[in-house]
């Protein structure tokens, strides 16, 4: 369970986060959705201790982020983001490989080779795993950085954007096997998605934010409403439900 | 950038006339021997040999620089170059080098010629150069430039090592005014000059600031205007040089201060860019007199120090704002 | 054994190959007294050589990019302001009598503090790459005129002693600090081959490393630490290094081809060895005079950066 109490945030006096109160169940994929700017990035960012609290609490499984000692954090949470450092003559077997870090701190014992052989192939890597990242296109490095985090064997995944340059063929995959994690193995995932209706098709649960704020939190079905959408976005969609699943036209 | 109100400006403006008024009365009481003490005729010798040409030399060189560097920064479309940034000076010096080892009899005339065309070369070069870079990135440009001159320094000291003329090399590579008398000073005056012809191009260097294609646009002769900007960086750069040696950050910092204080249209602005640049040299000369008196710290070692904060400040604040 | 740690072996016997040149090439008079000689300044270099090589992949590595030197963020001009402010606050207590090991140690620590001020409110930023680097440079420049600045304020004559060129000089070396320098480089070398597992992670940024259980502000901290040690023991064996590391990392990351610090620490370190010992030995015995390695390097090196700027994309 990821409790978040109170959670306000702000950079430079600009504020990003206000009072947020939330609680993330564990065994859940929750997918956090909202317009440009809403805080989506800087609340996985503050659960994940990438960003110092600046006040309320932040709480993993009953430990507060901000006291537990980093390393013993890795073995239960991690995060994949966007702005990844200089990894250019980094092999994809390399970078999937330090997702064992916080078990064996760099020297791969036989258990960690087998769980990246493990990564490596689920996420449809093995073809690539001697390739240098800089050789890959943006959607095989995308998928070599979730990987990482996958093979991390942490209780909860935090993602934001992971569907970033991934053809929709490789999103679909991405979303089938996030579900396949939470399904089998019992993970929590907390994803940041742009397009709704992935979050329609695969989230148990989505968060809606605007503003700093959370506006809507609970099952697809009650936060996909025409008028959430649109007090969300800010223009009428229409919402249909095909096979009682939610499907939105969100263009012309 | 925003621009200050006008009352705040007209206040500014009085208060830099007035500073720069002290600035000179100063320069022209600070010395050795105490005019006051000596007898009249003996007073005035010292203040028309030595303090009254000092006085305008730095006026001069420091005027000239600062229309360098804004002559600099609008050709190079970047406000972090000056002529100390981009290898001007540097290139300088490695002419004078080249002048003293092949023709040690040139007269300092002579001398800046060959300084003027060497400076001209280097800072085409580098002109050329970072048309390479990124424009999107506003300072990949300047630490190009300071790593350019450095390299530029490294072989000039090679040279110089080489041919047992490093003692030399310091007078050159470190700004200093304490030689300066009536009689080897007077080449500076190609300054005044310089600037005076800056301010009638005042539009053509404003349109020019705009980019080549705004500029053709306009009707300017983007390529001519860009030979004639130059040549007056590089001769302004070269003349200072070989009189006084290399001056930092002058041309640097007072475009900047000034295009915050009166907004980019030159010719509004130039004339206070010149006055800035002057009082500022001369600000830096009248403090190295007198922080170790009866002794002088150069202004090379002053402004480098002075220099640097400022454009330190500069760029954090730049990014402070956005 | 893999190709890329073939490559070190082979940069190892290129480094034992220059300093056995080094030792023996035109041998002549007292055996004995020259060998020692000899001896003595080959340890200080391959001191200098390491430390300079380490000290620039841990910067490189921190930092997020392969273009920089601590002498480029100014590390270098904070150790000699740092001991010209002490003859400055102390001169007249007779400085010049107090041990160069005890100077050398307090200008170490204050040179941690300032560092520590200073740079790492930039690094905990993530301020751009190319606004770090113009603001090191810049801060360079202002470290190196202060010094300037505080030295002619204590002796307006007699300043040059003080300042030298500007360059490194590697065929006169401190004696004195030797031993310390030795010990220290050693610790450092040791420590960064420790952590050469926790780097690797360090080196794919903040937000990866922290999700990976890395307590950033720590280790960066630390990082930085031994950084600012063995830059100070190279500055003062010889005076400031700007542009060697970036060479060497260069061309043991090019020989290589990993990033892996397993890998590019000691082959860095050998290649800088190799450098420093070989272009040292060809110089005293060839052409150029054997003062003149630094300006030579610092010219190459130069020419390299700027190679690396004009290519280098800005991430």
């Amino acid at each position: 369970m990821i409790e978040i109490e109170g959670v306000s945030l702000s950079h430079r006096g600009t504020p990003i986060l206000h009072e947020v109160s939330l609680a993330l169940p564990k065994g859940e994929l929750t997918a956090l959705i909202g317009p440009n700017g809403a805080g989506k990035s800087s609340l996985l960012s503050v659960v994940a201790r990438l960003q110092p609290l600046q006040s309320g609490s932040v709480a993993v499984d009953g430990l507060p982020v901000d006291r537990t000692p980093s390393r013993e954090l890795a073995r239960m949470l991690t995060i994949m983001r966007q702005d990844t450092g200089f990894a250019g003559r980094l092999t994809v077997r390399e970078l999937v490989g330090f997702g064992r870090f916080p078990h064996s701190r760099g020297r791969l014992t036989d258990e960690d080779r087998e769980r990246i052989d493990e990564a490596l192939a689920l996420f449809d890597l093995t073809a690539l795993a001697g390739r240098d990242l800089g050789t890959l296109s943006g959607g095989q490095r995308q998928r070599a950085f979730v990987a990482m985090a996958f093979c991390q064997g942490t209780d909860y995944l935090l993602l934001d954007e992971p569907l970033n340059n991934l053809d929709m063929m490789y999103a679909r995959q991405m979303m089938r096997l996030l579900r396949k994690v939470v399904d089998r193995r019992g993970r929590t995932v907390v994803i940041v998605l742009h397009d709704i209706n992935y979050a329609a098709a695969y989230a148990d649960r989505i968060v809606a934010m605007k503003d700093g704020r959370i506006v809507a939190h609970g099952p697809p079905n009650d936060v996909l409403t025409v008028g959430r959408l649109e007090q969300l976005y800010g223009y009428r969609m229409q919402v249909h439900r095909i096979d009682g699943r939610t499907m939105i036209r969100h263009h012309d | 950038m925003t621009i200050l109100p006008a009352v705040s400006v007209r206040a500014a403006a009085l208060g830099t006339v007035l500073f720069f008024a002290a600035l000179c009365a100063a320069s022209l009481s600070v010395g050795v021997s105490d005019l006051s003490t000596v007898d009249g005729t003996e007073a005035l010798d010292t203040l028309l040999i030595s303090r009254l040409p000092r006085t305008l030399a730095v006026i001069l060189v420091g005027a000239g620089l600062a229309i360098a560097g804004l002559i600099m920064q609008t050709l190079a479309r970047n406000r972090f170059v000056d002529p100390g940034i981009g290898g001007t000076e540097q290139s300088a010096a490695f002419g004078i080098l080249l002048a003293t080892l092949v023709w040690p009899a040139a007269s300092i005339l002579e001398k800046m010629v060959v300084a003027t065309l060497t400076a001209l070369a280097g800072t085409a070069a580098f002109l050329l150069l970072v048309r390479r870079l990124p424009p999107t990135q506003p300072y990949l440009m300047p630490l190009f430039g300071l790593i350019y001159g450095g390299v530029i320094s490294a072989g000039v000291t090679f040279i110089a090592w080489q041919m047992d003329l490093l003692q030399y090399l310091d007078i050159w590579m470190n700004g200093d005014f304490s030689g300066v008398l009536r009689g080897r000073y007077e080449l500076l005056w190609l300054a005044a000059l310089l600037v005076a012809l800056a301010w009638w191009f005042a539009d053509a260097l404003t349109i020019a600031s705009l980019g080549k294609d705004a500029s053709l646009g306009l009707g300017l002769d983007y390529e001519r205007m860009v030979q004639a900007g130059l040549a007056a960086v590089a001769l302004l750069s070269a003349m200072t040089v070989v009189v006084v040696g290399m001056i930092p950050f002058v041309g640097l910092i007072v475009p900047n201060l000034v295009s915050r204080l009166r907004g980019d249209n030159l010719r509004g602005s130039l004339p206070w860019v010149a006055l800035g640049g002057a009082g500022l040299t001369l600000g830096c000369d009248v403090l190295g007199r007198l922080l170790r008196y009866p002794y002088e710290i150069p202004i090379g070692t002053i402004l480098g120090t002075v220099g640097a904060a400022l454009a330190l400040w500069l760029l954090a604040e730049r990014h402070e704002r956005g | 054994m893999n190709a890329a740690e073939r490559r070190v072996w082979f940069a190892a016997g290129l480094a034992l190959l220059c300093a056995a040149t080094f030792m023996t090439l035109g041998l002549r008079g007292n055996f004995a007294f020259v060998l020692e000689l000899r001896a003595v300044k080959l340890l200080a270099l391959v001191q200098v050589a390491v430390a300079v090589a380490v000290s620039t992949v841990l910067l490189q590595t921190v930092t997020g990019n392969r273009i920089l030197t601590p002498s480029i963020m100014g590390l270098d001009a904070l150790y000699l302001l740092g001991q010209t402010v002490m003859v400055f606050l102390l001169g007249g207590l007779g400085f010049a009598s107090v041990d160069p090991r005890m100077k050398f140690l307090c200008a170490l620590l204050a040179m941690v503090g300032v560092a520590a001020a200073v740079f790492l409110p930039i690094l905990r930023r993530q301020v751009p790459l190319f606004r770090m680097l113009l603001t090191g440079a810049l801060l360079g420049i202002l470290f190196r005129s202060l010094t300037s600045l505080v030295g002619r304020l204590i002796d307006p004559n007699d300043f040059a002693v003080l300042q030298g060129s500007g360059y490194a000089n590697f065929s006169a070396v401190r004696g004195d600090l030797l031993a310390l320098g030795l010990v220290l480089t050693a610790a450092g070398a040791a420590v960064a081959w420790r952590l050469r597992h926790v780097l690797d992670v360090v080196a794919l940024g903040p937000a990866a490393a922290i999700a990976l259980g890395i307590d950033w502000r720590r280790t960066v901290t630390g990082i930085l630490t031994l950084v600012v040690t063995l830059v100070a023991v190279s500055t003062a064996l010889v005076g400031p290094v700007v542009f060697l590391g970036l060479l060497v990392v260069a061309l043991a990351e090019r020989m290589t081809g990993t990033q892996r610090h397993a890998v590019l620490l000691p082959a860095s370190a050998l290649i800088a060895v190799a450098v420093l010992v070989g272009g040292q030995t060809v110089l005293q015995h060839g052409f150029g005079g054997a003062g003149t390695l630094g300006v030579i390097v610092e010219f190459v090196g130069g020419t390299l950066f700027l190679f690396l700027l004009a290519t280098e994309r800005g991430r």
